[in-house]
């Protein structure tokens, strides 16, 4: 009994779950707050697209949704840039820079823009407010993202790609 | 609505809200893409609490609020559930996102919050983000264009 609830906790959570556990709580309590004070259901992708109606003409951008929202969406995005800035000169370890290869960015970057796009939401929209909403529509998109995330990554892994 | 007829009350909390979403991202280190990919690669498997913990606090207040059959203060919309409907394009976006996901460990929320945690290089996923969502929107419009004059190919 001893020692082996420990060692797996280790081996599944090598840097233990309490801030894992605590950021997903306030990621939450953000998105709650905004839907109880407006009803609105704010995922984080759809700024891509509202704020693209600032400097392209084209209807798909400019649909009224998008106009009416763009300007909040994005105050919301520069408060979650703020608010990780304020995590970080206070309770963090200071500023952090990735090591993550600029062309894994620059390519994931336009596969993720692309794919919310298509499938309607992101990590926010269907995992944190279509999960929390049970919507089948965003299990399903939660479930295909996964599945395919792991499966990229590891072939990366496997190829030597790293970090 | 729009933005113009919004107050001051509804900006405040949109502040207040990504201000906290960002707190929570940059302390759960989901702002930091190496720790995704560690999740994915199945080397740390913290990750299941934060989109857990969020969907909990999330499910928690949706049904709730539902349930009240209020409205919200800011806005007067009712707490109806906002259910997007299904098609091949959730399956399809979801493998096109997923794929982007697994190779770059990062995603549009994390990527802004990843910015206020001082990491620059960041800001490549982000342009990129800006330009898949208009090649998605541009391509989108094409196609919709082709099938309204009907030479829509097979």
């Amino acid at each position: 009994m001893t020692g082996l609830t420990p060692l797996l906790v280790d081996t599944l959570f090598p840097n233990g779950i309490g801030h894992y556990a605590l950021g997903g709580l306030l990621i939450g309590l953000g998105t709650a707050i905004i839907y109880l004070g407006t009803g609105i259901i704010a995922g984080a992708s759809t700024f891509l697209e509202s704020t693209l109606s600032y400097v392209s003409d084209l209807p798909r951008f400019n649909k009224a949704k998008y106009v009416a929202s763009r300007n909040w969406r994005v105050v919301f995005t520069l408060s979650i840039v703020a608010g990780a800035a304020l995590y970080t000169v206070t309770l963090g370890d200071g500023w952090w820079v990735s090591d993550v290869q600029p062309w894994r960015f620059a390519v994931g970057g336009v596969l993720v823009g692309i794919g919310t796009r298509i499938g309607k939401g992101c990590t926010s929209g269907h995992g944190v407010c279509g999960v929390g909403s049970r919507s089948r529509t965003s299990f399903v998109n939660v479930a295909t993202f996964m599945l395919v995330a792991i499966g990229v990554a590891q072939l990366m892994s496997a190829l030597g790609v790293s970090p | 609505m729009s933005d113009d007829e919004r107050g001051l009350g509804f900006m405040l909390v949109v502040i207040l809200g990504g201000l906290i979403f960002g707190f929570g991202l940059a302390l759960s280190n989901m702002a930091r893409p190496e720790v995704v990919l560690d999740f994915l690669q199945f080397e740390d498997f913290g990750l299941l609490f934060v989109m857990g913990g969020a969907a909990v606090v999330t499910g928690t207040v949706f049904a709730l609020a539902e349930r009240s059959k209020g409205r919200a203060p800011l806005t007067g919309a009712d707490y109806g559930r906002r259910l997007k409907s299904f098609d091949k394009n959730v399956v399809v976006g979801g493998v096109v996102f997923g794929a982007g996901w697994g190779l770059s460990g990062i995603c549009p929320g994390a990527a802004y919050a990843s910015v206020g945690v001082g990491n620059y290089p960041i800001l490549i996923a982000i342009g990129g983000m800006f330009v898949g969502a208009y090649l998605q929107g541009l391509w989108r419009a094409r196609r919709a264009e082709s099938t309204a004059r009907g030479t829509s190919a097979d």
